[in-house]
């Protein structure tokens, strides 16, 4: 057994490095399928990225009168960090806002000056962020309880729901869109995976009768097939994380600009282990049901 | 040894042509050690023969046999064992193109698990008796018809088969090899072999003096134990 396995290793290994222009042509089209089956999940993970921050921006925020008590709206900012479908409260006082407002206006003299003259007009304030857009409703009911009435001004949900709604929608469908075009893609790789490899192999259909002919089993034939198939999937996966450390590595500062606290490279690292798998198991698993596939009918002499 | 039971081979036709018959009621046997030549025009149905003893076609009728087993009946995952114990040697070779000479032979080793001491031992041994100890890192494209034809033969014996089939081993040859080739065949017929020669090579068969089969039309029209070329 182990004899035959190390015969069939030596044998594919043999043919991999003797047909030099047919490896290279295979390996080549799974390193194209390799590298867009890694673009897709690093586009993945950009996109949830971006998701992510552009979903960040979205909250409703809750006004409270000026005769509130700065314990009352504490109170009320406990009783709404117990809805489940909130994902985070924070409490902006009177002083807070005015602040803020400061900070930002600080090069602007004429509102600097309108506000000398106002004092602070400002009202304290609960900013509240939900796990997802149809959740803001519920928040927002939940503050127009007649308990609260005698404290809460207002609750800017109404103004700012079809924005949310928009942003929440947009999102969805970009990951739907995402999906359907990764899905196409992959398959479309596949088929041309497929095909390369059939017709590597269609190449070698006389040398398979010839081997029936002489006696030898359908494994013994099949085996240095799918080696060679390995070992293709294996060189092109090692291409593919080569040119892939070194594009993120080198593209990361250029993308960074454009889309602070997006880091590809960060990315790649940290999910390092994961493209390794994806890519390994892309190029073995490819290259192996292939040629499992594309062999099947020169064996039937 | 071999047994032919009333066999038929009919290849059904592609367009309105009639089908072809290819073979049509053929019966013989061949015993162990014998040297058997199959003769016949282009077309006669000799390497059909030939194909259906290998199982790599099957019979329209008729059965055939080999060491009492139908070979016809053998599942097709188990033929690899029947053709391990018949050797041989096509007349346009069949050598492995991505393989040199040593490694076609030794291929045929490796397939039925010999160790590699026994390859190591026996493969430079039949290239000796072929002839090709110098071309052994040889691809086949870089050997001459001959040196091809000496290379497939050794491949054939290489694992000591009960039977050696030749089709038309010196179809491709000229005079100086083919009877080379031909005095290779009695050679390792006179070690105990059992060898059935396809030819339409008539001074060959004339010479050997051996017992000849005659098709014609796909039919034996003759079969003598010491006979000529007569058609």
């Amino acid at each position: 057994m182990f004899v035959a396995f190390r015969r069939i290793f030596k044998l594919g290994w043999q043919s991999f490095t003797r047909d030099g222009g047919l490896a290279a042509a295979t390996v080549f089209i799974l390193v194209i399928v390799i590298a867009l089956v890694t673009s897709l999940f690093i586009l993945k993970e950009v996109s949830q990225f971006l998701i992510a921050s552009i979903q960040e921006k979205v909250d409703i925020s809750v006004y409270f009168k000026e005769r509130a008590l700065e314990t009352e709206i504490l109170n009320i900012k406990e009783e709404i960090s117990k809805i489940p479908e909130v994902k985070e409260v924070k409490y902006i006082s009177k002083v807070k806002a005015l602040e803020e407002f400061v900070e930002r206006h600080k090069d602007e003299p004429v509102l600097m000056e309108s506000l000398e003259e106002v004092g602070n007009p400002f009202l304290a304030s609960l900013n509240i962020k939900a796990w997802e857009a149809s959740q803001y409703g519920v928040i927002a009911n939940f503050l127009e309880h007649p308990v609260y009435e005698d404290l809460v001004e207002k609750v800017d949900y109404y103004q700012r729901k079809p924005v949310i709604e928009k942003i929440f929608a947009l999102s969805a469908g970009m990951e739907k869109t995402g999906w359907m075009g990764a899905i196409i893609l992959v398959v479309v790789a596949i088929l041309v995976t497929f095909n390369t490899i059939r017709l590597a192999i269609y190449n070698f259909r006389e040398e398979i009768k010839i081997q029936r002919l002489v006696g030898a089993g359908n494994w013994f034939i099949r085996g240095p097939f799918l080696v060679q198939g390995v070992i293709s999937g294996i060189s092109a996966a090692l291409i593919c994380l080569l040119i892939f450390s070194l594009i993120s590595w080198g593209l990361s500062p250029k993308i960074e600009i454009f889309f602070p606290g997006l880091n590809i490279f960060q990315i790649f690292v940290s999910n390092f282990w994961t493209i390794v798998l994806i890519q390994l198991s892309t190029g073995i698993l490819l290259g192996v049901i292939s040629s499992t596939l594309a062999i099947r009918k020169y064996l039937k002499v | 040894m071999i047994k032919f039971e009333k066999v038929t081979k009919i290849y059904p036709s592609h367009s309105n042509s009639s089908p072809t018959i290819a073979l049509e009621d053929v019966s013989f046997e061949v015993k162990p050690n014998e040297f058997v030549s199959i003769v016949g025009r282009s077309g006669a149905g000799k390497t059909t023969l030939l194909r259906l003893l290998l199982a790599e076609e099957k019979p329209t009728s008729g059965k055939i046999f080999f060491k009492g087993i139908d070979v016809h009946k053998i599942k097709p995952e188990k033929l690899s064992g029947l053709r391990r114990e018949i050797g041989v040697v096509f007349q346009d070779y069949k050598l492995l193109p991505s393989k040199t000479t040593y490694e076609n032979i030794a291929y045929v080793m490796e397939v039925i698990g010999k160790r590699d001491e026994e390859i190591a031992r026996d493969v430079p041994e039949v290239l000796d008796i072929v002839g090709l100890t110098d071309r052994a890192q040889n691809f086949p494209a870089e050997l001459s018809g001959g040196e091809c034809q000496r290379a497939a033969i050794a491949r054939a014996l290489i694992h000591r088969p009960e039977i050696i089939l030749a089709d038309e081993p010196t179809g491709n040859l000229d005079p100086y090899h083919t009877l080379d080739i031909i005095r290779l065949l009695l050679k390792i017929q006179e070690m105990g072999t059992t060898v059935i020669l396809a030819t339409h090579n008539k001074e060959i068969i004339n010479r050997l003096g051996k017992r000849v089969i005659t098709l014609e039309k796909g039919r034996v029209i003759r079969d003598e134990e010491r006979g000529r070329f007569i058609l």
